[in-house]
This record gives C-alpha cells, structure tokens and sequence, in this order.
C-alpha cells in the first residue's frame, strides 16, 4: 500500500541489560472490511495483520492485530536491551507488503 | 412520560429481543475465541490489569493498556464488536515486562475481556466495561 509510513520512539538505553520503553505508531487505513461506500457496497478489508519488534534478531514481542485495531496502529510495549545493537520492526500488511523501521543502540 | 399500556409492552418486548437475541450470538463468538485461545481451559479470574477509560468520547479510538505479570501471551475480546478478536501479544525473551498498550475500536458500550497464558500454562482473566459515546467499527 502506498504512503504508509512508519514512526517509532525508543529510549535510549545507557547500559546493558537496561529495559527501555518503545512507542511504535503507523499511518494505515485499518479498513476492516464491515464499512460500505457511497454505493452500498462492501469496501474490502485492508489491515496491518501482524507487527513483530525483535533486537538482534531476538523476539521482544509479536502482535497478532484484528480489525478492531484503530486507525493508524499504535503499539507501546518495554524491551530489553543486553548488547549494542539494532531493534527491527516490521507491519504485515494484509496485501503482502512488509514495511520495516530500525532503532540503534550504542552505549 | 405517560405510556400506555401497549406501548410499555412493545418496549419491554424490544428491549428483551434486543438484550437477549444480539447477546447470545455474540457470546457464543466470544466463547469460541475465548477457547481457541485457551484450548479449552477455564481461565481465573484475576492477575491483569486492565487501563481504559469507563467512558469512552469515540469508540473509533480507545487507549487500552493490559499487564498481566509473567504472561506468556495476553489477548484483548471487545465483546460486542463484530468480532469480539481485538489484538494478541506474544511476549518474546526480550520483552521488558509483559505489558503492552495499543488503541482499539469498540461499536458500542461493552465489557473489554483480557486473558492472559502465563508461563505455565494456566489462564488468568479480567474485564472492565467502556462506555462509548459515538461507536467505532463504521458498520
């Protein structure tokens, strides 16, 4: 989908093993598939379906998201930081585009 | 207000259809997204905390939190939506607790269940009513 667009806020860990709060939020439609157009019909279903945060490739959290999500997914959650690295994270979108944001830490 | 008989009548008659009918359809889909995550199990009760607001302005976009102290995963069931599946969090080895915060729609004033797996296998769960001004979902 087009124009979709990633935003993310992490703090900024200071030592190893320190848990820092993440803030992700994304610009997407949600489009349920229950809303009908100016004719009546069905708009079909269009959301981000899963969203994955990982640090070096290891697993903070992984949402399986319904269309009761709102508008614009906002997901606030606490991760671990052990070593200097690279925290990824990924939307699925239910038309198969993947879209990703990184976030480093050094200290 | 003055009601006549008959219409005390056809309003007790509506409000019954209206409590009774949509309810048991939407228990029932919530009883079988409530097992498909628990494989069966009854959950207890307790053990999360829920934050949401009693009194939601737009059901369009309601802040909810959910904790729940070494969960494995935690689910959120909007009971009354149209389908009561709302978000689940699958809590990995490095996550900093098991808590997580998102924004939901709800279509109208109804009970927000969470169930949570902890680490060794049993379920725990809560609910908290939100009342909703203008429901969400744009059916």
């Amino acid at each position: 989908m087009e124009g979709v667009r990633p935003r993310v806020r992490v703090d900024r860990a200071t030592e190893a093993g320190e848990t820092v709060e993440v803030k992700t939020l994304i610009s997407h439609p949600m489009e349920s598939g229950l809303r009908r157009n100016g004719d009546g019909d069905l708009i079909p279903r269009q959301i981000i379906n899963r969203f994955t945060a990982e640090f070096n490739g290891e697993m903070v959290i992984d949402i399986a998201v319904e269309p009761s999500v709102s508008t614009n997914p906002y997901f606030e959650f606490d991760a671990i930081v052990p070593e200097p690295g690279t925290f990824t994270f990924t939307w699925y979108d239910d038309d198969g585009d993947i879209y990703t944001s990184t976030n480093d830490q050094s200290f | 207000m003055n009601l006549t008989r008959r219409q005390a009548l056809i309003t007790a008659i509506s409000a019954a259809v209206a409590g009774v009918l949509p309810r048991s359809a939407s228990a029932t889909a919530l009883d079988d997204a409530m097992a498909a995550f628990t494989g069966g199990v009854e959950p207890t009760e307790g053990g999360i905390i829920i934050t949401a607001p009693e009194i939601a302005e737009n059901g369009n976009t309601v802040p909810v939190e959910v904790e729940s102290e070494g969960a494995a995963r935690i689910t959120i069931f909007a009971t009354l939506n149209p389908s009561p599946g709302v978000a689940t969090f699958t809590f990995g080895p490095l996550a900093g607790a098991q808590r997580a915060s998102t924004r939901i729609r709800l279509a109208e004033t109804q009970d927000v269940v969470v169930v949570a797996e902890m680490a060794d296998g049993t379920y725990q769960m809560a609910a908290q009513e939100v009342k909703v001004t203008i429901g969400g979902c744009g059916g």
